[in-house]
């Protein structure tokens, strides 16, 4: 168990000094993931030392205890049992499950029942097969597998809240150095929250088989400086940006099938089963993370999307190149 | 394995022509021969189960690798689970408490031959369904050819929306059919123990391996029910236009999850007590002492048994119970590590101050204390319900009931076929090749199952058939998969051995190993009635009486 953990120090390290996106356990940004890891090694301490003891009283009983030459044609001494040490094997663990549990509970409750302060930013993640849809209702903003969150001080903490829902199967939503995971249940709304405590990019994903693509349906956080968080807001609650040199592209887009998953808010684009594309050019990533937001693999992605996610929900459009160079020059217009 | 000519009693029994022979294995209701059918079929679906796991592996040797299509891996990963649990570990487990029980308490055979015939080719029916879907699973165009939505079938995957096609309904039944064979298999054992016992076997003399088989077959009979009524809601769902599970029709996906684990998770301790009975066997006689506390052990395991059915919900503590619920199922979780712990120091009690022989049965067995010792803490990480929340479908998880159930359910019943197999055929296994297996096998398991949870802390989730590269997930991936192809060399050494042994193996004798219990006062193997006369017991250890009348057992009851 402590070699264990001696192994996963060396990034937690380089995450102190780089920040590089990590998705260790053992380096907390959050709140709930810094109790969660104090919890942690505390298990991790009890069931190192039960290891110890009970590796060292077999260790000893085989090496001791052999057969020999000497002895082996003489059976050992016939013990049936003994009432007092089997007291005591029954009361010691006993009594460290009771310790084990109340530190346990202590938790739970600690992170579970927290209450919701007045300043925490709502944000509800819909799990959809595979991909994640953000809207923040109070701020009117709806985007795509790409969370952005203030930093939460905490002498003035602004903490994210989480409201899960699924649109089908099963999901969960996992940024290990931010807190626990937490599923996406269709039919039974779930709550999460996080406070990360440093800007900067934090990764993780779905973490509950959902179907053929559970693999690359990753999530992608920002945590952002107030500034920037505001910025950022600013910059999705503009309509989408009407740019007369990509009409012809636009003209493509709303007369094919892409309209009735994608929003392009306020065209008349409007479907809801893929994500909203009104500031697509705002994200990194396209295709919940399984590729960088680049002009060659958007038209990949719109042309074939099972070069990039086999199995993806999203149809081959069979554009001919005319078409697919418009709808590219559209998609690159939505910043 | 009948061909050879059999002497009963100095009567010669002519060879037959191998027709007839067959003829004798399908139509046979004898214990022994059904329980070496449930042993053999068991060790095919655990090379297919075998097979479908190193697919798995060389998918994921390194990320991004494109060896077999999201939609093969998640096929395998359903057949892999869904083939080792129902299909390789109950069955070898009912293989033999089949063959052992009667024999262990001086019965002539089960209580109920004809259904014990019955239940095991229903469960091997439930095996080929699941099987036969590759060939016959497509029904609709576009659906897969196996089962992809997972051993446990989360709703609403299952539903018809999520899983057209035919697939799932092979998955269903495969199920359904092997649950019948169970729980006439449980019903079974309980009759035969509770009813069949020689003159002189009152419950408190019986062999602990009886006992926990009697614990085993209660725990199937209330277990494997909501299964199966879950199994039937489902495909009233799928065909009927129920809406149980249907959540697109205000169907609730947590009752499925509980249907499920209020099976599945009881499930592994129906497959970990016969495990606990092989070592409370083997461990005995090759530290030349009887075991340690017996009624303490059988009182562990009962309430172990107890425990084992207020548990079922750790497996949920991502799903958002609230905080009573987790609390409640974070307690009695660590509650079973008491119980289980007093076996584990009961088995080192037993071994403290004997003479311990490391013959290759006892091999396993030390590996089996030392991997079950490290599958518990583990477990007991998960029980802290916030850790859990880390540590959930993570691979750490895969590497904790892979620990549990082939570092130490396997291991035992590796124990069990070095001590047995000579019962069974009348011959020695090779103790070299054993020995090349049991190393083997037991470097290739700690490379595989040792390295395979740090991926998960290291934020690595499970049932994915590829990941990214960068996150410090491929080296250990790559030494996982090697550690794998070891353990499928070590199986292999395995298979070989019972395969020559058979032909080449010294004889065994009726009492190679100078044991105790009534099974080795026969020969080897027992003829088909077992017992000439019906033994009479005065101890837990009948044999010892008999070697050493000058110090019985029965003196001190």
């Amino acid at each position: 168990m402590f070699a264990l953990s001696s192994v996963l120090l060396p990034p937690r390290a380089l995450a102190e000094h780089t920040h590089a996106p990590l998705t260790s356990i053992f380096s907390p940004e959050s709140t709930p993931a810094k109790s969660i890891l104090d919890l942690s090694t505390f298990v991790l301490v009890i069931t190192g030392i039960i290891f110890v003891v009970v590796v060292t009283l077999l260790g000893y009983s085989i090496l001791k205890f052999r057969a020999t030459s000497v002895n082996a044609d003489r059976e050992p001494a016939q013990v049936y049992g003994s009432n007092q040490i089997e007291l005591a094997w029954t009361i010691i663990p006993v009594l460290i499950v009771v310790v084990l549990f109340l530190a346990t509970a202590r938790v739970i409750h600690a992170i579970q029942d927290a209450p919701e302060p007045a300043g925490a930013v709502e944000v509800t993640a819909i799990g959809h097969q595979y991909w994640w849809e953000f809207r923040y209702p109070k701020l009117g903003i709806v985007t795509a597998n790409e969370l952005h969150i203030p930093v939460s001080d905490p002498s003035n903490p602004t903490p994210t809240f989480l409201r899960l829902l699924s649109a089908d199967t099963d999901h969960s939503f996992w940024i290990p150095e931010l807190a626990g995971k937490t599923d996406l249940v269709p039919n039974h709304p779930n709550r999460m929250w996080i406070d990360p405590h440093r800007t900067g990019i934090f990764l993780g994903q779905c973490a509950q088989y959902c179907g053929t693509q559970h693999a690359k349906m990753l999530l992608r956080v920002s945590v952002d400086s107030p500034q920037d968080f505001a910025a950022w807001v600013r910059g999705q609650q503009q309509a989408a940006v009407q740019d007369s040199s990509a009409m012809a592209g636009r003209q493509i887009f709303e007369h094919t099938a892409c309209i009735n998953c994608h929003t392009v808010s306020p065209t008349p684009a409007d479907g809801r089963f893929g994500p909203d594309l009104t500031h697509l050019m705002s994200r990194t990533t396209i295709a919940a993370g399984a590729a960088e937001n680049t002009p060659e693999n958007l038209r990949l992605w719109i042309q074939n999307p099972d070069a990039i996610k086999p199995g993806s929900l999203m149809p081959a459009m069979k554009l001919s190149d005319a078409d697919l160079d418009a709808v590219a020059i559209y998609m690159e217009t939505l910043r | 394995m009948s061909s050879d000519a059999i002497t009963i009693q100095g009567l010669q029994v002519q060879e037959k022509p191998w027709v007839d022979t067959l003829h004798e294995w399908v139509t046979t209701v004898d214990h022994k021969r059904l329980g070496i059918l449930y042993i053999v079929y068991a060790l095919v679906f655990l090379l297919l189960g075998g097979i479908e796991a190193l697919i798995i592996r060389i998918q994921l040797m390194h990320s991004h690798n494109n060896f077999v299509s999201p939609q093969v891996f998640n096929r395998m990963f359903t057949m892999h689970g869904t083939t080792m649990i129902f299909f390789v570990v109950m069955p070898v487990l009912f293989g033999f408490a089949n063959y052992l029980v009667p024999l262990m308490i001086g019965a002539r055979d089960m209580a109920f031959p004809r259904l014990n015939a019955f239940s095991f080719w229903l469960s091997a029916f439930g095996g080929i369904l699941l099987y036969f879907s590759f060939l016959g699973g497509s029904g609709l165009y576009g659906a897969g050819n196996a089962p992809d939505v997972g051993w446990w079938a989360y709703a609403p995957l299952g539903a018809r929306a999520f899983s057209p096609g035919h697939s799932s309904d092979y998955w269903t039944l495969a199920l359904l059919v092997s649950g019948f064979g169970s729980i006439g298999t449980a019903i079974n054992i309980i009759a035969t123990i509770l009813c069949l016992r020689c003159p002189g076997m009152k419950l408190s003399r019986m062999p602990l391996l009886a006992w926990l088989n009697l614990v085993m077959a209660g725990m199937v009979l209330i277990t494997i029910t909501p299964l199966s009524a879950a199994q039937i809601m489902l495909l009233i769902d799928r065909y009927l236009g129920g809406h149980f599970f249907d959540t697109q029709a205000g169907g609730s996906a947590v009752l499925w999850m509980h249907f499920f684990w209020i099976f599945g998770h009881p499930e592994v301790y129906i497959l970990m007590i016969p495990a606990f009975a092989f070592l409370s066997e083997i461990i005995p006689v090759f530290s030349r002492k009887p075991i340690f506390g017996y009624p303490v052990m059988v009182a562990a395991t009962v309430s172990i048994g107890l425990v084992s059915t207020s548990v079922w919900a750790h497996h949920m503590f991502t799903v958002g119970m609230n905080s009573y619920a987790n609390s409640f199922f974070a307690i009695t979780t660590m509650a079973i590590g008491v119980p289980t712990g007093i076996k584990i120091f009961n088995w080192i009690g037993t071994m403290w101050g004997g003479r311990i022989q490391f013959k290759v049965p006892m091999l396993f067995c030390i590996g089996f204390l030392f991997q079950f010792l490290i599958a518990g803490l583990t477990g007991i990480m998960q029980a802290a319900v916030p850790f859990d929340w880390q540590l959930s479908l993570s691979y750490f998880v895969v590497a904790h009931f892979h620990y549990m159930i082939v570092g130490a359910i396997l291991f035992a019943l590796f124990g069990a076929f070095y001590y047995w197999y000579p019962k069974m055929t009348g011959r020695m296994l090779s103790e070299r090749l054993g020995k090349w297996h049991f190393w083997f096998f037991l470097i290739g398991f700690h490379l595989t199952f040792d390295v395979m949870h740090v991926p998960g802390l290291l934020g690595m989730p499970r049932r994915i058939y590829t990941y990214e590269p960068g996150r410090g997930w491929d080296t250990l991936n790559l030494i996982v998969s090697i550690g794998a192809f070891i353990q499928a060399i070590a199986v292999l050494v395995f298979v070989w051995n019972l395969i020559s042994s058979y032909f080449k193996g010294a004889k065994a004798g009726n009492d190679p190993w100078d044991a105790w219990t009534l099974e080795w006062s026969t020969s080897s193997p027992p003829p088909a009635y077992n017992f000439a006369t019906v033994p009479i017991v005065a101890s837990r250890r009948p044999l010892w009486d008999l070697k050493h009348p000058e110090d019985p057992d029965s003196q001190y009851e």
